[in-house]
């Protein structure tokens, strides 16, 4: 059932079956989201797509759009789960953003800019968790992992690998890929995987490309994330 | 311990569960009880025999707490970590246990022989302090039988030489209602409910208003309804009997005593559904009762109860099959459980699309809890009217409730809804009541003002549990038990619960280690907010319930905790500094900081 709902009191139109996230977006409205990319099913996992329908928090991603909702997103209460969210993601992980290779094209750091995070607010958690140079051609830096999945998804479901998975449970969750030795080498990745190339934040890095766009002149360095993401362009790519 | 694994071991778990890829789990613990653990080797190889990525089979593996990927000893002790089993003793008989068999808690012994580790609760809060012991469960613990349990590991007597009185499981039935006093021969239910026809059975099950008894107390007859017209042929029936719920063992009882009026409750939601199909799905703390339900589904085929032409009408098929969970509390959520159903990690989820519509296999599901599936066996036998005429306006029938703590008969209780806790209490004998936790950790923390409250959908439901704590207990250990107990549990899916939840637990560790300041209980509530609205599913937004029920009923065990009004951090930096005041024979004003401020006095 096709139809119009009102998001942050403006009317968005949706076709049968849409997500809220995906008719905003359609309208050209932006709703802030980790783990959700179009190329992929909705997943649900980083809630940073949080909206407020009718006094229930919903994922925006996952939810089908309905007649007449009116969803509260770009509100102070909104934003501040959201930042609250991104604090746990920063201190869960092992986040340097001044040493990482990926800062300024990091979604997540982006998403801090422009929720403007200021703090970490809770304790740091300063898990130990290892990298693994082994693959010739890309690094990964599992301090940095916020668990979207699209590496999971992209090599399982595109590349039709399935190079990487998640074991464990719980804050104890990690990614594992697919070798009994644990080694990316030990496995048939390549760089021109769809998952080598789809992280948001700084794990999968490819080697020797290494700052080749200064500091200051990134993606999220030139355009806040809510501008970048709607770009046509971004339907493809991160 | 050897790494190199017969092929026909394997071969032997494959053909007794199957080989498909949606056998997973159920592979997974048939090798683990025969193996004692998965060595990498095997997860290689089983990955190769089932055609699936070998990072999959380890994801699976690394999820559930009863699998291991590393040794883990050949006797696998698990102290029921209930904050029931710990006011009954289980740390001091766990330190004991430790020091006879030399070992340290969560290690393996340097022999390999045994680990001693705890787990969340193993359902038997009525006979605690309770442990397992690989799959089997040992209850009424006190120190000669742990003293025999560590004879029997150092002698390296095998668990089906232990003595049969070491694993009997009382079930402590207290007060029987219209369920545990029905004595229903197996088939008279479902003969009743076949000669009203599918139409007519479910217009009764729709008149008893009967409403699940796992937690949501959902509409009965709706769900099946919602089942039947859904599209697809292929219908499921699934009982959920993971009772993971800290205190709750309802389910425990009537699988050891009346599995025929579960498996018969079964049969009768297939004959409403159109259902073929029929999981149990039994927690693997339970894994013990799973030969004698196999037993009476083996008898009840037999009879003509379950199979083809079921009563002699053909064209009612059904059949179930028992699946094992290891260790998750998460699966007992509805979709997690179907994941787990299907041999995957047990993540909740997305809804919509529900169960009733895409369940098992994407089929349309009906899953029900334990009690539930029992209860439709009164609606058949007396008619829906009937069954709705006890209880409340809202609340029909009778309710189990697992009593356990600080009272003088824990047990099982069977009560018509509506029942006050103040007559609960009376009834088993509980006196000098600090507090009620009513629903399990999940639930309601109920303090003596409320005790005029009655146990109901529209007042206080519950699941089941009904954990009573003393005037001598300490509340806020309760709630910080729980908070451990959600944090262990938690899948690990989404941000908030993920993240939340091991926060939580170190806001009130901080608390309980003496460097808790007010700004930590703004924080407490401020993730008790987050952890309810955000969450992916149940767990994560009950999580908070304990703290947030306890904060506001019994502030002052928090507040009594607070020695400072501001912020303080969870390290002590003058602690920090003992060992080398130690070493340096030091202990004047200059060797020690302010542990306030960070300053050196
Ligand atoms: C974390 C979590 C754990 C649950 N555990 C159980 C359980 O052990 N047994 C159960 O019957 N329902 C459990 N439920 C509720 C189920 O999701 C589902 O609502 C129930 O099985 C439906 O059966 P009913 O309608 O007969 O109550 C749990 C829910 C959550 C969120
Ligand atoms: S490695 Fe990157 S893409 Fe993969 S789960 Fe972690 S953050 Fe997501
Ligand atoms: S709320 Fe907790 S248990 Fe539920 S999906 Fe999220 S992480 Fe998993
Ligand atoms: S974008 Fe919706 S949950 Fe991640």
């Amino acid at each position: 059932m096709s139809g119009t709902f009102l998001l942050d009191g403006q009317p968005v139109p949706f076709e049968p079956g849409q997500t809220i996230l995906e008719a905003a977006r359609a309208a050209g409205r932006y709703i802030p989201h980790l783990c959700w990319h179009p190329d992929f099913p909705p997943h649900g996992s980083c809630k940073l797509c949080i909206v407020k329908v009718a006094g229930r928090h919903v994922s925006g991603c996952a939810m089908p759009a309905k007649e007449g909702w009116e969803v509260e997103s770009d509100t102070p209460e909104m934003n501040g789960e959201r930042r609250a969210l991104l604090q746990m993601l920063f201190v869960e992980g092992n986040h340097f953003c001044p040493s990482c290779e990926k800062s300024g094209d990091c979604q997540l750091q982006a998403l801090a800019y422009d929720l403007e995070m200021l703090t970490p607010r809770f304790d740091h958690f300063f898990p130990d968790r290892p990298v693994d140079a082994s693959h010739p051609e890309v690094l990964l830096d599992f301090n940095r992992c916020i668990y979207c999945e699209l590496c999971v998804r992209a090599s399982r479901d595109k590349d039709g690998k399935s190079v990487f998975a998640l074991t464990n449970r719980g804050i104890h969750k990690h990614l594992v890929v697919n070798a009994e030795s644990g080694r990316l080498a030990d496995t048939d990745f390549a760089a021109d995987d769809m998952a080598a190339n789809i992280c948001p934040v700084g794990v999968i890095l490819h080697k020797r490309v290494g700052f080749a766009v200064a500091i200051g002149e990134r993606t999220y360095d030139r355009a806040p994330i809510h501008e970048v993401a709607m770009r046509p362009e971004a339907a493809s790519d991160d | 311990m050897t790494t190199e694994v017969p092929q026909s071991l394997i071969d032997e778990v494959l053909t007794a569960v199957g080989s498909t890829p949606d056998r997973l789990l159920q592979i997974l613990v048939g090798l683990q009880s025969r193996l004692d653990y998965l060595p990498p080797a095997l997860i290689s190889r089983l990955a190769a025999r089932l055609g699936i990525a070998r990072a999959r089979v380890e994801g699976v593996a690394g999820f559930y707490s009863f699998l291991h990927l590393a040794p883990a000893g050949r006797y696998r002790v698990r102290f029921s970590d209930n904050i029931v089993d710990r006011m009954l003793g289980s740390e001091a008989l766990s330190e004991a246990m430790c020091a006879r068999l030399g070992v340290r808690p969560g290690e393996l012994s340097e022999d390999g022989r045994v680990m001693i580790s705890t787990t969340s609760c193993t359902g038997m809060g009525d006979q605690g302090p309770a442990l397992l012991v690989n799959d089997r469960a040992i209850g009424r613990l006190d120190p000669q039988r742990v003293s025999e349990i560590c004879d029997l590991i150092l002698h390296d007597t095998p668990l089906a030489a232990w003595p049969p009185e070491l694993f009997a499981i009382d079930d402590n039935i207290r007060r029987a209602d219209a369920l545990l006093t029905s004595h229903l021969a197996p088939g008279s239910a479902l003969a009743a409910a076949m000669a009203l026809g599918r139409e007519g059975w479910l217009a009764q099950v729709q008149a008893s208003r009967l409403r699940g008894r796992g937690g949501a107390g959902f509409t009965t007859a709706v769900k099946w309804l919602a089942c039947r017209d859904a599209p697809g042929e292929r219908k499921v029936v699934v009982c959920n009997a993971d009772e993971g719920e800290p205190g709750t063992f309802k389910d425990r009882v009537l699988l050891h005593r009346h599995a025929e009026l579960v498996f018969e409750g079964m049969t009768l939601a297939a004959w409403a559904t159109g259902a073929r199909e029929g999981f149990l799905y039994l927690r693997g703390e339970y894994a013990w009762l799973r030969p004698r339900l196999e037993a009476v589904l083996a008898a009840r085929r037999a009879a003509g109860l379950l199979g083809a032409g079921i009563l002699g009408a053909t064209g009612f098929d059904f059949d179930i099959a028992i699946h094992l969970g290891a260790g998750a509390y998460v699966c007992g959520e509805e979709t997690s459980l179907l994941e787990s159903l299907e041999g995957k990690r047990g993540t909740p989820r997305i809804r919509p699309p529900f169960p009733v519509t895409h369940g098992y296999l994407g089929h349309p599901t009906v899953v029900n809890n334990v009690e539930t599936l029992a209860k439709t066996c009164l609606i058949a036998r007396d008619g829906g009217a009937a069954f709705a005429a006890s209880g409340t306006a809202q609340s029909a029938g009778t309710k189990l409730l697992s009593i356990s703590g600080d009272c003088a008969r824990p047990g099982v209780y069977e009560y018509p809804f509506g029942v006050s806790i103040q007559q609960v209490l009376d009834d088993c004998g509980a006196v000098d009541v600090l507090a009620v936790q009513v629903g399990g950790a999940s639930g309601v923390t109920i303090a003596p003002y409320e005790f005029h409250r009655r146990i109901a959908f529209e007042d206080v439901p519950s699941a089941g549990a009904f954990m009573v704590f003393d005037s001598s207990r300490d509340i806020f250990e309760v709630a910080r038990n729980f908070v451990h107990f959600f944090a262990h549990e938690s899948c690990g899916f989404c941000t908030p619960c993920r993240v939340g939840t091991a926060l939580l637990k170190g806001y009130m560790d901080k608390l309980a280690d003496g460097h808790g300041a007010l700004q930590d209980l703004a924080d407490i509530d401020w993730l008790d907010r987050l952890l309810k609205n955000a969450s992916h599913c149940g767990l994560g937004s009950s999580a908070p319930n304990p703290v947030v029920d306890t904060l506001l009923k019994f502030r002052p065990a928090y507040e009594r905790r607070i020695q400072h009004a501001d912020f303080q951090p969870a390290f002590d930096l003058d602690g920090a500094l003992a060992r080398a005041r130690e070493m340096t024979g030091r202990d004047d004003a200059g060797a020690h900081l302010d542990s306030g401020t960070g300053v050196i006095r």
